[in-house]
């Protein structure tokens, strides 16, 4: 049985499609207060593991627990703990700002949804664009809404894929704050995936770096980088991405 | 070994909050469109007023002594709302396809069932709209009048009601096995039924095989009834009850179908990745 204390627990997560291995056997848990970084190059398997912590895809193998909630059995129990915000999936581009936020906050169950939608509204600085269509706003402003929604019913695990991909450095400042403050209050958990060295490794507690489904390293992104001879965070990513087997892959 | 889900029968007890969420998500883009609630009412009413006047023209060249109006303007009528409720259901959910929303709606705390609920209470709010327009052109303009077909009419429209909703939600779950470009499969699927289910004629009229066809179509029954009820003949009882429990049938298998199409999305990866169309 999953250990009730960690938010997310991840058991020899495995996923193939046809002959590829996308997720080749992980395990990794997230503590609450914590922020867990999901590192490494494109197709190594970062989306695919959110995807199935999600629960829009099914596992070949390997067990996620929220909570201690096995999500192959209580799905919307997990689900409704947990929230996300993905570049790949903006909110529906023909309702405005307001209207989406109603609609997921219905969806999520979400109490005093009016009074909620407001507090996001201030806090994600949507007010000026509360009847604007999603579709309409930068992409800047889509992704804030977007994070606003992530935030609707006070996740326990949120789960964020390149969330500052397209904000200002002022905006991902902000939000990179605001994300900080969610996890260190209550006990609210972040699992994030970032191209960004220098925000990972100002936010996150811990990095996990994937290199073809595998986690290939794991530790704190302040020290990660020096263990392994590298001058910083995105020397060790690049080393990842070109060298994997340098590093023990394989 | 591939891990099972069981997202189905999760919710113990179907939740009113998603499901509204989604009527009223609907409900959003319906009050914020001209082009969304102009085909509401619409194509229906240019149905009527073309079914209203060739009947008035039949009315004067037939045999006196029979009304066309009730036998073929009602029928194209009850056709037309069987229309408005199977296309209110599949438009809902290719709301969702237009706009890629699969990811954000089934991550949420959805169970299927309550999505699919939610889809036909939207097809429920948006066909009384085209069916008010249509009522109210076939009875104001061309005389129909509903009380020809007595107590009768509730049975027929509930056979049509619960084919509908059977058409629509297998009609999603096709388009969801086979992408956003097969929506133009489920367009012509009423008109691909209706020779079979004597909208406009006996189905006497139909060759051997067709007519085998027609028994397992829950409309066939209505459209016959219909006739019979017009011509002053005692509509069977039997014959109805068979036809509600045909399309209850369907609404069951429709549901497995689309059940089926979700685990399978789930197992791919399809609904992450829709507007792929294909993983392969």
């Amino acid at each position: 049985m999953a250990a009730m204390d960690k938010v997310l627990s991840v058991e020899g997560l495995r996923e193939v499609y046809g002959n590829t291995v996308a997720v080749d056997g992980i395990s990794f848990d997230v503590m609450p207060n914590e922020i867990v970084g999901l590192l490494g190059p494109n197709g190594a398997g970062k989306t695919t593991t959110i995807n199935i912590i999600l629960g829009v895809l099914e596992p070949t193998a390997g067990k996620v627990f929220i909570e201690g909630l096995d999500i192959s059995k209580d799905r919307l129990e997990a689900a409704s703990r947990t929230n996300f915000a993905a570049v790949y999936a903006p909110l529906p581009g023909n309702l405005t700002v307001y209207q989406n936020l109603r609609v997921f906050g219905m969806l999520y169950g979400v109490k005093e949804l009016s009074k909620r939608i407001d507090e996001l509204m201030e806090q994600f600085d949507l007010k000026a664009h509360r009847d604007k269509k999603c579709g309409a706003l930068s992409s800047g402003e889509q992704t804030r809404v977007g994070l606003a929604k992530a935030m609707l019913n006070r996740p326990h695990l949120l789960l964020l894929d390149e969330p500052t991909a397209s904000l200002d450095p002022s905006i991902a400042s902000e939000i990179r704050a605001d994300i900080r403050e969610y996890a260190s209050e209550g006990s609210g958990a972040v699992l994030w995936t970032s191209h960004n060295m220098h925000e990972v490794e100002n936010t996150c507690d811990r990095v996990l770096f994937l290199s073809h489904g595998k986690i290939l390293l794991e530790g704190d992104p302040k020290t990660l980088p020096s263990e392994y001879g590298k001058k910083d965070l995105e020397e060790l990513f690049i080393t990842v991405a070109r060298e994997p087997l340098m590093l023990g892959a394989g | 070994m591939r891990v099972s889900r069981s997202c189905w029968g999760q919710g113990r007890y179907m939740r009113s909050s998603p499901t509204f969420a989604i009527v009223l998500r609907q409900l959003y883009l319906i009050r914020g469109s001209f082009s969304r609630i102009f085909p509401l009412f619409c194509w229906a009413a240019v149905d009527m007023v073309l079914w209203g006047f060739l009947t008035r023209y039949l009315n004067t060249v037939a045999s006196p002594g029979f009304n066309f109006i009730p036998a073929l303007l009602g029928a194209v009528l009850l056709w037309d709302i069987f229309i408005r409720i199977m296309q209110g259901v599949t438009m809902a959910f290719f709301e969702d396809v237009w706009s890629r929303n699969f990811l954000n709606i089934f991550a949420a705390p959805v169970s299927v069932s309550e999505y699919v609920a939610g889809l036909v209470l939207t097809s429920i709010a948006t066909s009384v709209i085209g069916i008010a327009v249509m009522v109210f052109i076939a009875v104001g303009l061309f005389k129909l009048s509903l009380l020809v077909y007595g107590s009768m009419i509730m049975p027929y429209l509930l056979v049509l009601f619960l084919f509908g909703i059977s058409l629509g939600i297998f009609g999603f779950g096709l388009v969801l096995r086979l992408g956003p470009a097969s929506e133009w499969f489920i367009w012509p699927i009423p008109a691909l039924i209706s020779p079979f289910v004597g909208v406009l004629y006996p189905v006497s009229t139909l060759p051997g095989w067709m007519q085998a066809v027609s028994f397992l179509l829950p409309p066939s029954y209505v459209f016959e009834g219909l006739r019979t009820v017009v011509s002053g003949g005692a509509v069977s009882g039997s014959g109805l009850l068979y036809a509600a429990l045909l399309a209850v049938g369907y609404i069951l298998l429709a549901y497995w179908f689309f059940v089926r199409v979700y685990k399978h999305a789930l197992r791919t990866g399809l609904i992450a990745r829709y507007s792929a169309e294909s993983l392969s």
